[in-house]
């Protein structure tokens, strides 16, 4: 240990200047603690074999059991998109973020975290930054996969796409931190976390869109109110001008109409997240 | 002083339900002094710290950090403050040089990551997972991140706890090297010599309260010194002399105590003056004063007079000296 000593800039005043109301201090201190989540979750095979592996996975297996066959219909690819894209929202921004907060909760990193500069928005959301970008990525190169190998879809209404993926990331990183501080360890965080997916994802669209009379037309009214649902829906909408009704749309302005409901349903669930996050996250262990 | 002090806190107080671990603390730090919140495990040091943080709110009492309240106004102090929880973690899997960049980029003013590890002892560790580092090597990463942003007022808690000799006396170097420069700390600590070492004053808490505080020369000098020695004749035999044998010494405390091995000990408050009676005492009588220890009194001594004498004395108290 040496002896240096540092030498401070004795201007009190100056240092207060430059600081506060921008947003860029805001965005340089997310992408500082975004980089130090990405190599954690570089140098964590499980959580990388998820986030990179198990999407792409299910896809296989579901277009394995989908028939493979002459079914390569326009509606084919879509569908694969939506798989991609619900799984990689599901485990790797929901259940793998939901594992990290309570990894970093629990290391008491979230704890030095709250005492720096940071806002506690800053801190989730640099720890979330990652999982989006793999999210964002996954969909982008499913997107492109499925243009190659099957009919390329329309491309209708590319905003609700992204108001799909990114909605669908906010809404998930609020429900992640609300998860997080109902479990104790990172183990149980396996069990917290399977309530939302187990009863969001048979409703999220991918196993048909139930409609019609009867249970099945009961069970897909309730579908349309479940969590995930509204990403499929906005995800097919804009791809494919297909609606909730399976009328096919062709204009842009059509579509934003017939994707009113699905974005409310995607700002509702973002609200109850972030209320629920507010009330259950917890920043440092139980003692 | 004359200048409005960094740190100033009236009446201030911080309940959990219905415990009321900080009870009407007042304290004023200000700009480049060194201020040493000691007290027994318990006492209130950290709950009140973190008030001054601005980690949570007063439930009573008024806190000032650079002219703002601290927790509702925690944006306008927050870049001048460094901040060293006794306990706060590191994510094991990053090495010592990411964990720091890591912290750089969240700062407004971080100084260069090289320098800030090259003052704690760090830059040959600085590729080394944190899981990897020695307890002590951790409490200098953490060292390193508080003083990394410049801070006006830096808050050590327990800085040099499991630290080995040798890293402690460094840390105290790094510390008054930043005092030298203008910065002011609010320091809390088991270790009474740490607080000799490094504060300009201090404050002692027991119960949520502050029972004393002043410079370490205030406290010190208020307790009384110490002598003690074995009494021999001529012959080399010990002898145990009665109290009325003794001189009358103007500044003796209590009555002097006699352990088993026949040692004499004495507490006066007029070092210089007793200590010359006894001399010429024991030599008009051809008397030795085997092992003849006579000290001032330290820190140690006073803090654990004040303890002793206090009924709220904590059961969990512990202090290590």
């Amino acid at each position: 240990m040496t002896t240096t000593t540092p030498t401070r800039n004795p201007s009190a005043s100056g240092r207060a200047a430059g600081r506060g109301g921008s947003a860029a201090p805001g965005l340089r201190r997310i992408a500082a603690l975004a980089r130090s989540e990405l190599l954690l979750l570089v140098r964590n095979r499980t959580a990388l074999v998820n986030a990179l592996l198990l999407p792409p996975a299910t896809v296989g297996l579901f277009s394995a059991i989908n028939g493979g066959g002459d079914d390569a219909s326009a509606a084919a690819g879509p569908l694969l998109v939506n798989v991609l894209t619900i799984m990689a929202l599901a485990m790797v921004v929901y259940y793998n973020l939901t594992v990290a907060y309570v990894a970093r909760r629990e290391e008491l990193v979230l704890k030095r975290y709250l005492v720096g500069e940071s806002s506690r928005s800053e801190i989730l959301a640099g720890a979330a930054v990652p999982a989006f970008v793999v999210a964002l990525a996954q969909t982008a190169l499913g997107i492109v996969a499925v243009s190659v190998l099957f009919e390329a879809p329309p491309f209708t209404n590319p905003l609700l796409m992204v108001i799909a993926v990114v909605g669908g990331t906010v809404m998930l990183t609020a429900l992640a931190a609300a998860t997080s501080g109902l479990s104790r360890t990172v183990e149980s965080a396996q069990l917290t976390t399977f309530p939302l997916l187990i009863v969001a994802l048979p409703f999220a669209g991918l196993l048909g869109s139930g409609t019609g009379d009867g249970v099945a037309g009961v069970l897909g009214t309730i579908g349309t109110f479940t969590p995930l649902r509204p990403i499929t829906d906005l995800m097919t909408l804009g791809m494919t001008g297909i609606d909730r009704d399976g009328r096919l749309l062709t204009t842009f302005g059509e579509t934003v109409a017939a994707g009113r409901l699905s974005v409310l349903v995607l700002l509702a669930w973002t609200a109850i997240g972030v209320l629920a996050a507010r009330r259950f996250m917890r920043w440092e262990p139980r003692r | 002083m004359t200048s409005e002090p960094i740190v100033h806190v009236r009446g201030a107080r911080r309940r959990y339900g219905t415990f009321e671990a900080v009870r009407g603390v007042d304290l004023d730090v200000h700009r480049g002094e060194l201020v040493a919140l000691l007290g027994t495990n318990g006492a209130g040091k950290t709950s009140f710290v973190e008030l001054v943080e601005g980690l949570a709110p007063a439930s009573g009492g008024t806190v000032r950090v650079l002219g703002h309240d601290p927790y509702r106004e925690r944006r306008q102090v927050v870049g001048s403050l460094g901040i060293m929880l006794q306990s706060a973690g590191f994510s094991g899997d990053l090495t010592v040089a990411e964990t720091a960049r890591t912290w750089a980029g969240t700062l407004s003013r971080p100084r260069p990551v090289d320098d800030v590890l090259g003052a704690v002892g760090l830059t040959h560790r600085a590729d080394v997972r944190v899981a990897s580092l020695s307890g002590g090597e951790k409490r200098r990463l953490d060292l390193a991140l508080a003083t990394m942003g410049d801070p006006e007022l830096l808050f050590l808690d327990e800085p040099t706890t499991g630290l080995d000799p040798e890293s402690r006396r460094a840390t105290w170097r790094l510390v008054q090297g930043m005092l030298e420069a203008g910065t002011t700390v609010l320091l809390t600590t088991h270790y009474l010599e740490e607080a000799e070492e490094l504060a300009d004053r201090i404050a002692i808490m027991q119960a949520g309260r502050v029972v004393r505080s002043g410079s370490v020369a205030d406290i010190v000098g208020a307790e009384p010194a110490r002598v003690e020695f074995v009494v021999r004749n001529a012959a080399g035999s010990p002898v145990v002399p009665g109290a009325a044998d003794l001189p009358s010494l103007e500044g003796i405390v209590d009555v002097p105590q006699v352990d088993r091995t026949g040692r004499l000990r004495l507490r006066t408050t007029s070092l210089q003056g007793d200590l010359h009676t006894l001399l010429q005492w024991a030599e008009a009588r051809q008397l030795r004063l085997d092992d003849l220890d006579a000290r001032s009194a330290s820190l140690e001594q006073a803090f654990l007079a004040m303890d002793d004498t206090d009924d709220t004395h904590d059961e969990t108290a512990e202090v290590a000296a």
